[in-house]
């Protein structure tokens, strides 16, 4: 049975942890509102944009020639992964759970015999996949210095140009990105999108035209040419913007319970608290009395 | 009850304006174009300029985009903006000091291409401010 003081300096220890915790979850909080702001806010660009795509590949039709963004490049052989995780722990299961479906992915690849990279963004996903596929690992980026919604945007043209050249430079033949979608506050869901050769995601309506042909000014070709790349940056933004929501919720999420543990176990800690110190008093009065009666 | 073109300006930082209108005038990187309703499916991509939105045969808006592309469906007209200001909340002091800074970080280092856009792109809008 651990003494008063000791027990007494364990609830201070518990106090404090918990007043950190609670700070923590307010500030999560906080962030995650502007975060999810930004998130939503870019949603519509992103989903007008995958519909412009859609129009236009399924225009098309299929593999017909086209820029190599959106054909590829007629190979499988090595893929590029994109892990896009948070630059901080405490957030729960978060970093752990997109971590686990890139594992699964890459091990999927590799159990077919392709070639895998691994490009890394955020610090948490590079720590964790370090020990098993560091020799994959041919880039990181650096997300903390991005923190609000226009620096994360240059960030992702930057990285999309990045990506563009290495596509262009035959370092690979199909990118993949893995990130978190924020659902909700409860729920981010990791998701894997294939971004090279473009595809619209599924699910994403082409418009009926009618029996109407589309006209282009200019030509088509010209128009994929810029629409492909952009279509890439967008949509390595909103996965950005999704992340950092999904990061900051899962925070919160994380941090409220940690505090309601806290709690509990200060209540615990202080019932055995009091039990102890009303089992001293007892023991001294028995001591007194029976000492009184001896005499 | 006459029809409507069901317009939409988005950027990457939000949706700048949905709804109802009746003529849409875009600049287009080969030449400005009207959209009403019913028009054909057309597709084009737009550089830096005015888009106009047009209630009957005034202009009832006026949006400055950084290129971006148009798509016009049998649904309506969706304009895809990297950037957009409406130009009634543009302030044209402050558009000037910021073309200033541009300038000076484009002097600074003339190989970045970000930077002299920057410049064209300010320009512009100081020209469409003006207007």
């Amino acid at each position: 049975m651990p003494s008063l003081k000791e027990l007494k300096n364990r609830i201070a220890s518990v106090k404090s942890t918990q007043k950190i915790t609670k700070a923590k979850q307010m500030v999560a909080a906080a962030k995650l509102r502007r975060a999810q702001e930004a998130a939503e806010a870019s949603r519509p660009y992103a989903v007008r944009m995958a519909s412009v795509v859609a129009n236009l590949t399924g225009a098309m039709g299929e593999g017909a020639g086209g820029p190599k963004l959106l054909s590829g490049t007629g190979n499988d052989e090595t893929h590029l992964i994109v892990v896009m995780t948070a630059e901080r722990g405490l957030c729960g299961g978060f970093n752990a759970n997109t971590v686990k479906l890139a594992r699964q992915t890459i091990g999927e690849l590799r159990a077919v015999g392709k070639t895998v990279k691994i490009i890394t963004v955020g610090k948490k996903g590079r720590e964790q996949l370090g020990s098993e596929y560091g020799d994959l690992f041919v880039d990181h980026l650096d997300t903390s210095e991005a923190r609000n919604a226009a620096a994360q945007s240059d960030l992702a043209i930057a990285f999309g140009s990045a990506l563009n050249a290495r596509f262009n430079g035959e370092e690979f033949d199909v990118c993949t990105l893995i990130y978190s979608r924020f659902k909700n506050v409860l729920s981010q869901i990791p998701t894997a999108q294939q971004l090279i050769p473009a595809s619209a995601p599924e699910g994403t309506e082409t418009t009926d035209l009618e029996g109407a042909i589309y006209q282009y000014e200019p030509s088509e070709p010209e128009i994929l040419e810029t629409l492909l790349p952009r279509y890439l940056n967008t949509q390595l933004l909103s996965a950005m913007l999704e992340s950092t929501a999904g990061e900051q919720a899962a925070s919160m999420t994380a941090m409220d319970n940690a505090t309601r543990n806290a709690g509990d176990i200060i209540s615990a800690l202080t019932l055995q608290y009091n039990r102890a110190r009303q089992a001293q008093i007892t023991k001294e009065l028995i001591e007194i009395i029976s000492g009184a009666e001896a005499l | 009850m006459t029809d409507k073109l069901h317009f939409s300006l988005v950027s990457p930082a939000r949706e700048v304006f949905a709804g109802e209108v009746d003529h849409v005038i875009a600049p287009g990187t080969e030449g400005d174009f009207g959209v009403l309703p019913k028009h054909a499916p057309f597709m084009s991509t737009l550089k830096n300029g005015v888009v106009r939105v047009l209630e009957g045969d005034k202009v009832s808006m006026r949006v400055f985009v950084r290129g971006g592309f148009a798509d016009v469906t049998p649904d309506g007209l969706t304009i895809l903006a990297e950037e957009a200001v409406n130009l009634a909340d543009i302030d044209a002091g402050e558009i000037s000091d910021r073309l200033q800074n541009a300038r000076q970080t484009a002097q600074a280092d003339p190989e970045n291409t970000v930077a002299a856009e920057r410049v064209a792109y300010l320009e512009a809008l100081q020209g469409a401010v003006a207007n």
